[in-house]
């Protein structure tokens, strides 16, 4: 069987309530708290970046279960911000860990870009090609000051490792769906990304989730009833409820991966970390459906059954999810101005 | 090995000096030391010049063949190079002129110092003397100098209750010595308040506990002490130069309160010039910082340690207590380009065993002891003169 | 453009890692190539030896004039840090406020940005530390 064998998060201390954001725009706070769902998201520090996330997330997957770096063949970081444009992030990870044999690039797609990076290790660990390999999902996305997106552009990563030996959780299957769809974009030199604005629901959002997921439901010949968890892309608090009902899911399956309306929207971060936050309460035999979606666009699927190895699986040596999220510190809009450098550029 | 005096001294004013250059301040101080000493440049035998960072302040190396070049000494091609050890330069320059009379390699000798820090702006000044501490592994993680000195401060005050009101007592000193000294960068006092209430610059520290960035140049001229008296009526003899060092990082030290570089120039210090505490009438303690002059004073055994402060508390430091300190108003007023202090110490000292320090003048002084620093107490250089 | 400087210590600054003596045992960090304690015989025997980023906080500094390339972070705390395996690291603090810094404080090592060679620059990693919360809560409920 292949799966994953460890898995880690962060997600920065700093938080920023929406109803401060709202302040700043004349907008009454109940448009992002009720509205969109959010009631904070999370702030990178001046001196994070998708790279440092990536690693924190990493060694926190390595404080639960040690993978040698001479046994990993693959890295592969998936993120809308990595840090060059030019110099992968996933060569900085290969010289952290010491994996210096390992197959080594970085992805991008959107929201998607951490769940590909998974489909691509699954892939190279099925085929025989490595014993282990990582998988990341970062990001410390942005959004144009006073654009909705500004509510949930957050920051955090999850890392995943994935092999044949102690699996944890099975990936019985993955499937994709993807179009050429427009909802979200940002060209080369632009600094914010665009979007078109209601077009990012019905044609982008719920269309290539419900395809994807139907595919995979079919093809592994289970219902929404079969899953004890269910993990959505969640851009807001509101759109994995809807799409949810819309598949047959209930809100008591979506819940413990549902993480936006405290920490907001990590991009590709999203849905791996919400599936970390389900592995970090789930038991022998549970099964879980993770949905991811990416702008541009598409969805990649996950049909994932935890094993009774998790027992033996040391989860309290690494920070869970819920924990990191109840761990706070506010900050006000100047002060999230400063850490995102938003302010215009100090000379050094 | 013969004994050394110091038959001539000299230097310029500390402060400000936008229209001087790098070697018009060594010049000057070269030149005064010389006619001091009643000689001209064919008398002069070699040339130790000390200097932390010309090369990063005003791009200019090999100093020591500048500053013997544009003091008319060039056609002599006398031997001429330069010192460096950070804040401790020409101390350590004056320790190499010494050794180099006292082998009888060379009987007259030409040591200064000199640094032009006004050249560029504070943040590129603050990042250069950061050069003094260990780069790679203090300063690239964000200490500035300051930084390590406030991090001993607060490790002293820990251990020994000291309060940053009773530190601010040795600025506010400084300054009263300072304002007698004409030749000083600052000649204002200061209260206690305006110490505690300057802008911060490390936390506990404050812009007033940290000597300011100055441009100067000091020297000396030395000769063998059996044929001072041929040069001057009042040689002073250098009974003892003495040198030590220590791990270049305060994270490689066992403790943040003593340094073992200071304790140990010291002892050598006392011992090579048979005084001990007692017998010193006047010191200048290199307080680049207030807290390494309080560990300096404690390390140099006119205090235990921990009580260091109790001497400006009972207002002993005073020029006309039981031991001056700082009487030129220190590195904090007197000034500090760095390359040039050790040697600008010196000087003082000299005036005072002259009797020719004015106002300021310490009665009776016989005996003078200089500290002078590199780093964060890294090398210590003890010069101890007295009165033939 | 600085790049060989900075690459030449990334493993020493990425993972903490140090050098240990084989015949003293002392361990030092940052790294190395002969201990001071035991002179040309450690030459060509120190080995590597990675500290665990444990540690307290042996004394602090809130620093107002920044480093050039810290401007951003002003003000920001410095601090030396001493670890269990034995030497002492001077690092920043963060992810705390100021006040709540204090001597003692159990510490833990975080992989954040140090500097950056400008815009168009390489960016440079390393080790700061954020409060070991698992060792504060332990503490205050014993």
């Amino acid at each position: 069987m292949v799966g994953i064998v460890t898995y880690g998060s962060y997600i920065p201390i700093y938080r920023i309530k929406t109803a401060e954001i709202a302040r700043m725009w004349g907008d009454k706070p109940e448009h992002p708290e009720n509205g969109l769902g959010i009631l904070s998201k999370s702030v990178p520090g001046c001196d994070e970046d998708a790279a440092t996330i990536a690693v924190e997330a990493l060694r926190n997957a390595l404080k639960r279960k040690k993978i040698p770096g001479n046994k990993i063949g693959a890295i592969f970081v998936g993120s809308e911000s990595h840090p060059y444009a030019v110099k992968p992030t996933a060569s900085l990870i290969a010289e952290v860990v010491g994996a210096y044999k390992a197959h080594a690039a970085d992805l991008e797609f959107a929201c998607k870009a951490g769940t590909a990076a998974m489909q691509n290790v699954y892939a190279m660990v099925k085929a025989g090609m490595i014993e282990y390999g990582i998988a990341i999902g970062t990001d410390t996305s942005q959004g144009q000051p006073g654009d909705a997106l500004d509510y949930s552009a957050s920051a955090g990563g999850t890392a995943f490792i994935i092999g044949k030996d102690e699996v944890i959780a099975e990936i019985n299957d993955t499937v994709s769906y993807v179009t050429d769809t427009p909802d979200f974009w940002r060209r080369e030199g632009q600094r914010y990304p665009s979007h078109g604005g209601r077009f990012t629901g019905e044609p982008a959002y719920f269309k290539h989730i419900i395809s994807a997921a139907k595919i995979l439901m079919e093809k592994v010949g289970t219902s929404p009833h079969d899953y004890n968890y269910v993990v959505f892309h969640q851009p807001n608090g509101k759109f994995p409820y809807r799409v949810g009902k819309r598949l047959g899911f209930t809100k008591d399956q979506i819940k413990q991966g549902l993480l936006t309306p405290y920490i907001g929207n990590t991009y590709s971060g999203a849905t791996p970390t919400g599936l970390s936050a389900v592995l970090d309460v789930a038991k022998p035999g549970d099964r879980i459906l993770a949905v991811s979606f990416g702008s541009g666009a598409g969805s990649d699927a996950f049909d994932i059954t935890v094993t009774d190895e998790i027992e033996n699986f040391n989860r309290d040596a690494a920070p869970k999810v819920w924990d990191m999220i109840k761990r706070t510190r506010y900050v006000d809009y100047a002060m999230y101005l400063k850490f995102r450098r938003m302010i215009v550029e100090v000379n050094e | 090995m013969r004994e050394v005096a110091i038959i001539g001294a000299g230097e310029t004013k500390y402060g400000e000096h936008w229209e001087k250059s790098l070697r018009d301040l060594a010049v000057e101080a070269g030149l005064k030391a010389l006619e001091d000493a009643g000689i001209y440049a064919e008398d002069i035998q070699a040339l130790f010049g000390g200097n932390m960072s010309a090369g990063s302040f005003v791009r200019q190396d090999h100093v020591g063949a500048l500053i013997a070049d544009f003091t008319g000494l060039a056609e002599t091609q006398i031997p001429a190079f330069r010192v460096e050890a950070a804040c401790a330069s020409s101390a350590a320059a004056l320790h190499a002129g010494y050794l180099a009379v006292a082998s009888g390699m060379y009987d007259i000798v030409l040591v200064g110092g000199v640094e032009k820090m006004t050249d560029l702006p504070g943040e590129m000044v603050t990042d250069i003397l950061a050069g003094a501490a260990d780069r790679e592994w203090e300063v690239f993680f964000g200490a500035t100098f300051p930084a390590l000195g406030a991090m001993m401060a607060r490790r002293y005050m820990h251990e020994f209750g000291l309060t940053i009101e009773q530190l601010s007592l040795l600025p506010v000193i400084a300054h009263k010595h300072g304002a007698m000294n004409p030749d000083a960068h600052f000649q204002r006092e200061i209260t206690l308040e305006q110490v505690l209430n300057a802008p911060m610059v490390a936390d506990p520290l404050t812009l007033m506990h940290c000597s300011p960035v100055s441009d100067g140049g000091a020297a000396v001229v030395l000769a063998p002490a059996e044929i001072a008296k041929k040069y001057t009526d009042s040689p002073i003899k250098i009974a003892a130069s003495t040198v030590a060092n220590d791990y270049i990082s305060l994270h490689s030290r066992p403790s943040l309160v003593e340094s073992p570089s200071t304790t140990i120039a010291g002892k050598k210090a006392y011992k090579m010039a048979k005084k001990e505490p007692k017998d010193i009438d006047l010191v200048e303690i290199h307080d680049a910082f207030s807290i390494i002059a309080l560990e300096g004073l404690e390390d140099l055994g006119f205090a235990k340690k921990g009580e260091g402060i109790k001497l400006a508390e009972e207002g002993q430091l005073y020029y006309d207590g039981d031991l001056p300190y700082n009487v030129s108003g220190g590195l904090k007023a007197k000034g500090h380009p760095v390359g040039a202090t050790g040697v600008g110490q010196v000087v003082e000292i000299v005036k005072h065993l002259r009797n020719e320090a004015g106002k300021r003048q310490v009665p009776d002084a016989r005996v003078g002891l200089a500290h002078n620093v590199g780093g964060t107490m890294t090398t210590s250089v003890i010069h101890i003169l007295e009165v033939m | 453009m600085v790049v060989p400087r900075f690459w030449r210590e990334r493993r020493y600054r990425y993972n903490l890692i140090g050098t240990r003596c084989p015949e003293c045992g002392t361990v030092y960090f940052p790294p190395r190539n002969v201990c001071p304690k035991c002179g040309r015989k450690s030459v060509g025997k120190m080995e590597e030896f990675q500290l665990s980023g444990k540690g307290k906080i042996y004394s602090y500094t809130i620093v107002h004039q920044n480093v050039l390339g810290f401007k951003y972070q002003r003000p920001y705390v410095m601090a030396i840090i001493e670890t269990p395996e034995g030497p002492k690291v001077t690092g920043q603090i963060v992810d705390v406020e100021p006040e709540e810094v204090h001597i003692g404080m159990p510490v833990k090592a975080v992989f954040r940005r140090i500097a950056e060679d400008g815009k168009a620059g390489i960016i440079q990693y390393g080790y700061k530390f954020v409060p070991d919360w698992e060792e504060i809560e332990k503490i205050a409920r014993p």
